[in-house]
């Protein structure tokens, strides 16, 4: 479904990707785990075209990616981003930002359309027509999940998308995720600093550091921490908790 | 000091809004000496106003009551201004979630650290600038001379924490209150940060109020961990012995964490049960 050959972002001196190159079956969940400044999500917004100064190659559902894409790209591959209080219009109700895609792209039978995204997320129809402040955070991501949901994509991308949530609202949304990616044979590409979630989510995960792969390895593997690199151990071992010890023997990865 | 260091008893904080009065702290109590004490929940459940409660530093037209509030044996509830004044900052500190929004950004991150060891002790200038290279060095900053004189926007998000957590000890404090310093934090920044606490409580025997959502991580670095639901404690747990936690809150709180070995299936969610706000 996707094929990433050598891609490569640079913003003025810096190279924020560095020939990075992966594939992600139809149907599958592919992760990037790594910390902030990393690259990970430059590397999501170069796929999803809202970053168009990279070079290297790019397919995406069997078509060659340009760094503009059309219309009809953009209906098959949706985004849905961190914080939802920031992705979503505060002056727009739940309908209208459901409603604004369908628009865009000249979808007509708005009104089931919108109370079937609304029902898929666990919603009602009573959320409607509410602003997002009137929501609370997992109900807003569900919102922002139903946005990119709506005009049926074949790609989501999703850029830590439970990662400001409380956690039993993440245990939620990733269940809703997780569940909607079997249902609808969606192809998922998980951005996530957090090793827990990318497991849980994902078959297989690329360790992104310093704008490089330094390792790419199936979650079995992750599992029983058989890692290649220095680095993927090191972020396995900080992430299991507070170790003094641990603490003491951290190195930097450049 | 013999007596312990903290002392809190039915504690309320409340807000007057056009539906009546809501409490978001609700009879909240502990004891805690030269300690890491962790406070754990999730949004709303009341632990960062419990947390500033301690200050007396809480949002316009917050109620505070409580039946004792008591550091170091003064009452914090009739304490004057100048007298809270000189507790704040001098003997409690506080250090918050994001550098980037409690440090000041036209002045340099060591003038800062100066400036706050100044308001609290007689120094002149160059023994609190002095005060504020050694602060930068404990806080294992590795170039102290070349930071002292960069701009917050001029430090990544570990540094800035590891200043704030300068600036805030350089008066030697008897309690620390942490919320969330190491949340927006990369994991082996978050450690690092960690350890420096974790160093300076055990070397001059501070007392630390750890409030944080992520209940694994608190019980791994605390040595007691409250955990609050709706403003109210629900339990108390010894860190290491989390897994034997009682309450369901706690337990569904465990359980709804994805883990590497937990496999794909469904994620536990969590039930929440209208007892829990009342029950004792």
């Amino acid at each position: 479904m996707i094929e990433v050959d050598r891609l490569t972002v640079e913003f003025d001196e810096t190279r924020a990707v560095d020939a990075v190159s992966f594939r992600v079956e139809k149907g599958e969940a592919f992760g990037i785990v790594g910390e902030s400044g990393s690259g990970k999500s430059t590397v999501l917004r170069a796929l999803s075209g809202l970053n168009q100064h990279w070079s290297g190659g790019m397919v995406i559902d069997g078509e060659e990616q340009s760094q503009h894409r059309t219309r009809a790209f953009h209906r098959h591959l949706q985004m849905v981003f961190q914080d939802p209080y920031a992705s979503l219009h505060p002056r727009h109700t739940v309908d209208r930002a459901l409603a604004e895609p369908l628009r865009v792209h000249g979808v007509g039978d708005r009104e089931p359309r919108i109370l079937r995204a609304l029902r898929e997320v666990g919603l009602g129809p009573e959320h409607r027509f509410r602003y997002p402040h009137q929501l609370s955070g997992g109900q807003r991501q569900r919102v922002a999940i139903a946005r990119a949901l709506i005009l049926e994509p074949r790609v989501l991308l999703l850029d830590e998308p439970s990662s400001s949530l409380d956690v039993s609202v993440q245990a939620e949304i990733l269940n809703l995720l997780q569940r909607l990616r079997r249902e609808r044979t969606l192809t998922y590409v998980l951005v996530s600093h957090n090793l827990a979630v990318v497991a849980h989510l994902c078959s297989r995960v690329a360790v992104m550091n310093a704008g490089r792969f330094v390792e790419e390895l199936d979650v079995a593997a992750l599992r029983a921490r058989r890692t290649q690199h220095p680095y993927t151990a090191q972020l396995l071992r900080a992430s299991e908790g507070y170790d003094r010890a641990a603490a003491a023997a951290l190195v930097t990865f450049d | 000091m013999t007596g312990p260091l903290l002392e809190i008893a039915d504690l309320r904080v409340a807000f007057r809004s056009a539906r009546g009065i809501s409490e978001a702290v609700r009879g909240v109590g502990f004891t805690m000496g030269r300690e890491k004490l962790g406070i754990v929940g999730e949004s709303g459940s009341g632990k960062s106003l419990t947390g500033r409660s301690v200050l007396r530093l809480l949002p316009p037209g917050a109620m505070l009551s409580a039946r004792r509030l008591a550091f170091d044996g003064i009452d914090l509830l009739g304490a004057a201004p100048s007298a809270m004044r000189e507790l704040r900052g001098r003997r409690i500190a506080m250090v918050m979630q994001d550098p980037k929004f409690s440090l000041n950004p036209v002045m340099t991150v060591g003038h800062q650290i100066a400036e706050a060891y100044l308001a609290h002790k007689r120094a002149s200038a160059a023994e609190a600038r002095d005060k504020a290279l050694a602060m930068l060095e404990a806080v294992r900053i590795r170039d102290p001379q070349r930071v002292y004189g960069l701009y917050p926007h001029e430090v990544s998000g570990g540094m800035g924490q590891r200043a704030m957590i300068a600036m805030m000890l350089a008066p030697d404090p008897d309690l620390l209150i942490a919320d969330e310093p190491t949340s927006a934090l990369d994991v082996t920044v978050q450690m690092q940060v960690l350890a420096i606490l974790d160093d300076l409580v055990s070397e001059r025997g501070m007392g630390l109020i750890f409030i944080s959502h992520d209940l694994r991580l608190v019980a791994s670095f605390c040595d007691r961990v409250l955990v609050m639901y709706g403003g109210r404690v629900v339990e108390t747990v010894d860190a290491r012995r989390l897994g034997e936690a009682r309450h369901p809150y706690t337990r569904g709180l465990l359980a709804c964490l994805p883990t590497l070995e937990g496999g794909e299936g469904e994620l536990a969610t969590l039930q929440r049960d209208p007892a829990w706000l009342t029950a004792p």
